[in-house]
Order: C-alpha cells, then structure tokens, then sequence
C-alpha cells in the first residue's frame, strides 16, 4: 500500500515511464545511452538549482532569486577567470561564498523582518541580476585549461553516451539532498516549519537558524548552478537564464512537493526535471512542433498534478474524517 | 474632513517617499519637473512618468483587488502577451476597432476567470494557479503570433498607446479612468468591504453571508481585465505584438507596487489609490535613473536598493517597533489630557 502522501510522487515517476515508453514507441533511437546522458547534462544546473528550491518549497517559503543569481555566478566566474586571469577554482569559491552569504542575508530579512519570502526573494531577484548587469553586461566567453580538462572528463556508457563532469555534479547533489532531507536533523527541521511554523516552534525547532540554513542552501546551490551553467555555455551572460526559477518551481511541483510545505520528496524533484527534459528531447527529436509547445505541455502537467495533490489531499481529509467518525 | 485626514494619513508613508524620490531626482537632473506644450501635447519628465506608468499602474487596479483576497495574480504578465498577440492578430485581419477591443477584453476575462475557477472551485493556493498560465501563457501567445513578431500598421489601434488627447496621452486616461471606475465600484458600494472580510477570513465571511466565491471570480476577472487594456496599450505603443518580451516580469512590478503601496500581502485592508502611487514611485525611480545621467547598467541595482529600503521600513518588524512608540507617546498625551481636565 502507497501512502497517500508519496502518491503524487508515485505518479510523476509513472507518468515518466509511460512517457518514455511512448517517446521510444516512435522513435527508438530515444532508448539510447547518448539521449540520456545528454538528458542529464543539458538539465544539470536546472536540477541543482530545483534541489534547493525544494528544500525552500518545503520550508514553506519560495526563492524566486535563483534564475538571477545563476546569472550573476555565471558572469562573475566568466570575468574572474577570462578578464583577470584568476584561477577558476577561486573564482568558484568566491562565486560560492557570495551566492551563499546572499541567500543568508535573505533568509535573515524574511525571518527577522518577516516580509514574506515572496517579496524578499523578488526583490534579491531584482538585486542580484542588476549586480550581474554591474559586472558585465555583455556575453564573456570563458577559456582556460583547467576548465577545458574539467568539461574533457566523462564516463563512458556502454552504447556510446557519456556521464559528463556535469552530470555526475548534479547526480551527486540530489543524492546529498536525499540524504540531508530524509536523514539528518536540519531536515526534520524544514519538514517541521513546512508542515506547521507554530508548532514548529513550540516544539523548539530552531526556526531562526533553520530558516537562514535554507535560503543559504538555495543560494549556495544557485551558485553551484551557476557555476555549472557557465562550464555549460563557456561563457557567462548576464541576460542568461531568466526566469529559471519558475522551471524548478515546476519541476519541485511535477515532482509531488506541496507549494504549501511539509509534504514531498527530492527524488520527485529528480523525475520532475527528467520529465522537462523529456519534453524538451522529443520536440527536438520531432522536429516539426515548435519549442513553444515546450511550455504550454508543462502548463498542462502542472495543472494535472495540481489537481491530483488537490484530490489526494481531499480524499485523504475525508478518509480521516470518516475514520473519525467511526471512533466516536 | 475627518475622513480626509484619515485618508491623507493613510497615504503620508507613499506621498512622502514619491515626493523624496521626485525631489533627489530634481536634484540630480534640473529641469526634470517642467512641463512643456509641444505641437498642442504636454511633454516633461513628469509627464512620462505617467505615460510610462500606465501598463503596471493598470496591473496594481487587478492585482490589489486580488491581493486583497489574499491571493497573488503571476499571470498577468502572460495575459498582456496574450491579449497583446490577440489585438494584433485581429488588426491584421482587418476587423474593425470595436471588434478588436472587445474580443482583446474578453480574452482578458477569460484568461481571469480560468485564474478564478483555480483558486475559487478548485481551491489551489493563488501562487501554484496563476503560475500554469504565467508559464503556459508565452506559450499560447506564440502560437496565436505563430512566432513571430507581429507588426501592424493602423493608426487608430497605435492612438491607444501613442496618441493624445486635448494635449494628455491617451494611455493616461485609461489607466487613471480604469483606477476611478474600478475604485469607485469598490468603495461606493459594499464590495471593497466585502472583498476584504473574504481576504481576512475566507470561511467566516463564507459563514457570515459573504458570496466569497463570486468574489474570488470577479477579483481574478478584473485583474485579467487589467491585463488586457495594458495589453493593449503595450502592442498599440510599439505597433506589434512581441509574445516573448510584452510583460515581461511587470507582474512583479505590480506586486512591488501593491506591497510599496502598503496593501498586505496576507490580504484584507487595501487602498487601490495607495497602490498606485505605489506604482508611480516605481515608474519616478525607473525614469529618474534615466533622466539623471546613470549608465543603464545601475538601473536594476538601484531600483532594487530603494526597494528594499522601502520594504525594510514597512516590514512588520520594524512597524511593532513604530507601533510601540506611537502607543507610548500616545499615552503619554492622554495623561496629560486627562491632568489638564481633572485641573
């Protein structure tokens, strides 16, 4: 027996196969190990940044800054390593420890200020990008040895597709996720203040802390996106990724995670991603639809999922009524 | 004159700050507040600032009406693509104006009213319904341009952004004539009362006799309403309708303007008028960084600066603290009150 709770999960993770399964239906070719590592690699810094969007969706909160500080890590790492010549792994500490110190000073705002996440991370959306547009405005392209051997690095699948260095990073950041989620105590912590912040606190959850702990985990995982997007690219651009953030937010949603907070898994964020991807791939392998349709099909499923977690929650309200009742 | 003074009090934190924004931008850039009359058309830095307030000044009608049920409109954005994409697509047709306008509005209301059947029957957090049609939005609005970018070339539907009217721009009228009908609508009957006991508490206004459903509709209507005319005005300004850029991210210009203007975003007591200067501070600070001689480059920053500033010192926090101030003075005036009377 499922619980309801993992039910939308469940589902995403059906819709997926189906899907894929369909996908391969017309065109085989979709089956191979190149599709799929080209799957994981195109999507490795939207998936590392929807794992901290996780965490912050289930705390309850929204972090609509990602899109922009991954433009802004993007350019800064570009101009650091193309225009002064720093090495790239200072320049992606640097990046990591601004990025970081961002989401703390914005995870300080909403706790101590209590504005609602939504308008302190609009605002961190409005001033980060505008930082990025401080540092360059135009499109730094990005060369330098170390980076080169970097992006050279990848496992090689059997059927000729590659694991890239990418990959592997976002593969790697889901499965701390997962773990910290599920088996640590700052994880309890964020399901807690998710599930109910009152009762959270009452029950001496560290809700000051916590909070920060998590826009600094999204903002460090934005940086790490950046970070990876610019690999991605070779370059950094401050007009770049706009609007990545409403992508996680999709991706968490697909994944099962409740926008309210206190319900939901990192590894549904995982097949949501995947299932974006998919979309992506096929409208390429079709050739025919435009990219368009790439949008309007992730406005539907999230509708779709919508609704199913409306009705899961529903009808597991009524059940435990009903239950309820029966004990009276 | 009580109620003026009530109401003055109300607005002072947004009339002060507009007056600051206007007064250090005058400082930087002289000639900023004068207003000439060129070819029978008042022009000026103020001026503009109306102009170019007019598409987020339209939102803030909508988006306080639904922020004050508590909930958040993120698809406004795509609706003025939509609408936009529609205008455009029926100008090229041929159809005549009034065709154009009415079939552009009713898409607006639709587009509403699929917001309003979300959060009223399906009761979906505001956030999660409006973001479908925010991402699925561009995409529909590029395929009603199938696109591309449609130009049109009509005089009468580009008036609507870039003509004038006994020497003001039309745009002006719209936004200041939808803000008085809408404003009126609410505060001349009981709806604005009763839209906000729907923000406070759903389902004790539910209780209490309040159509509270109906409400949630007809909020999310008129903001796609909203949506439309701005959408309108932002194809007719540039004679084409981009489905990728018209919009993009004013909702949350709409929503800064709403939460500068002081409206709480856990819904209840708003103030639409209060909501607008909202808007114009945010328009005067995009135009004053202009006018001033910044490289554009600082735009952003800047904005975002002032922004959180404003945001700090509305902050709940930060307002307890004022609050206690006040209570303690406050106080203190009564007893003295009460010495002065019992001598």
């Amino acid at each position: 027996m499922i619980h309801a709770r993992n039910l939308p999960f469940v589902t995403t993770l059906a819709i997926f196969v189906i899907a894929y399964g369909l996908c391969v239906l017309q065109f085989p070719n979709m089956l191979s190990t190149r599709v799929i590592g080209n799957l994981l690699t195109d999507n490795a810094f939207l998936g590392i940044a929807a794992v901290g969007m996780t965490f912050v969706i289930l705390s309850g909160g929204i972090d609509l800054s990602v899109g922009s500080v991954i433009a802004f890590t993007s350019v800064f790492v570009a101009v650091m390593v193309g225009s002064f010549g720093v090495h790239p792994l200072t320049a992606f500490l640097a990046a990591l420890v601004i990025s970081t110190l961002f989401g703390c000073l914005m995870g300080a705002m909403i706790r101590y200020l209590l504005i609602p996440p939504f308008v302190v991370t609009l605002a961190g959306m409005f001033l980060a990008r505008g930082a990025a547009y401080l540092v360059s405005t135009q499109s730094v392209p990005i060369t330098h040895e170390f980076i080169d051997t970097m992006l050279g690095f990848y496992i090689r699948f059997p059927g000729g597709g590659r694991l890239t260095l990418l990959a592997m990073v976002m593969l790697v950041v889901f499965a701390v996720g997962i773990v910290v989620a599920s088996r640590t105590r700052f994880g309890a912590n964020v399901y807690a203040i998710g599930g109910n912040l009152q009762s959270a606190e009452l029950m001496g959850v560290p809700v000051g802390a916590t909070t920060i702990r998590i826009y600094a985990l999204s903002g460090f995982l934005s940086g790490l996106a950046g970070i990876v997007y610019t690999l991605y690219t070779s370059s950094g651009y401050s007009l770049a990724t706009v609007g990545v953030e409403l992508d996680a937010i999709a991706a968490v949603v697909i994944g099962g995670t409740l926008l309210t907070g206190g319900v939901g898994l990192i590894a549904g964020t995982f097949v949501g991603i995947l299932l974006q991807g998919l979309i992506q791939t096929y409208i390429v392998f079709d050739g025919t639809l435009s990219s368009w349709w790439t949008k309007i099909v992730i406005g539907i499923l999230l509708f779709v999922f919508i609704v199913l977690q409306r009705t899961i929650i529903w009808y597991s309200d009524r059940r435990l009524a009903v239950r309820q009742l029966k004990e009276v | 004159m009580i109620w003026f003074t009530r109401r003055l009090r109300r607005l002072a934190p947004q009339l002060i700050a507009l007056a600051i924004i206007l007064g250090l931008i005058s400082l930087m850039a002289p000639g900023f507040l004068t207003i000439s009359v060129q070819n029978g058309r008042l022009y000026g830095s103020l001026i503009d600032i109306l102009l170019r307030a007019a598409p987020v000044a339209l939102l803030t009608v909508g988006m306080t009406l639904v922020i004050a049920t508590r909930g958040i409109d993120l698809s406004i954005g795509a609706v003025i693509a939509i609408c936009g994409a529609v205008a455009a697509t029926l100008i090229t047709d041929g159809y005549p104006l009034p065709v154009v306008i009415a079939v552009s509005l009713g898409v607006g209301i639709v587009c509403g009213l699929w917001n309003g059947v979300l959060v009223a029957v399906l009761d979906i957090q505001p956030i999660i319904a409006t973001l479908i049609l925010m991402v699925a939005g561009r995409g529909i609005a590029q395929l009603i341009t199938e696109g591309v970018i449609l130009t049109f070339n009509d005089d009468t539907f580009a008036a609507l952004g870039s003509g004038s009217m006994a020497g003001i721009p039309i745009p002006i009228y719209l936004w200041v004539g939808t803000a008085l009908i809408i404003g009126l609508l609410m505060r001349r009957t009981a709806l604005g009362f009763l839209i906000e006991a729907t923000g406070i508490n759903r389902r004790a206004a539910s209780l209490a006799g309040v159509r509270a459903r109906f409400l949630l509709f007809s909020a999310y209507a008129i903001s796609g309403l909203c949506a439309a005319i701005a959408g309108m005005i932002v194809t007719a300004d540039i004679r084409g309708a981009d489905a990728n850029n018209a919009g993009l991210w004013l909702e949350l210009d709409a929503i800064l303007a709403v939460v500068v203007g002081g409206t709480s975003l856990n819904g209840g007591r708003f103030s639409i008028t209060a909501s607008l200067i909202g808007a114009l501070i945010i328009q005067s600070i995009n135009t004053g960084i202009l006018v001033s001689g910044f490289p554009p480059e600082f735009n952003l920053i800047i904005k975002a600066g002032i922004i959180i500033v404003v945001l700090t010192l509305q902050s709940p926090a930060i307002m307890t603290v004022f609050g206690f101030i006040k209570a303690s003075r406050r106080s203190d005036k009564l007893n003295h009150g009460t010495k002065e009377a019992t001598r």
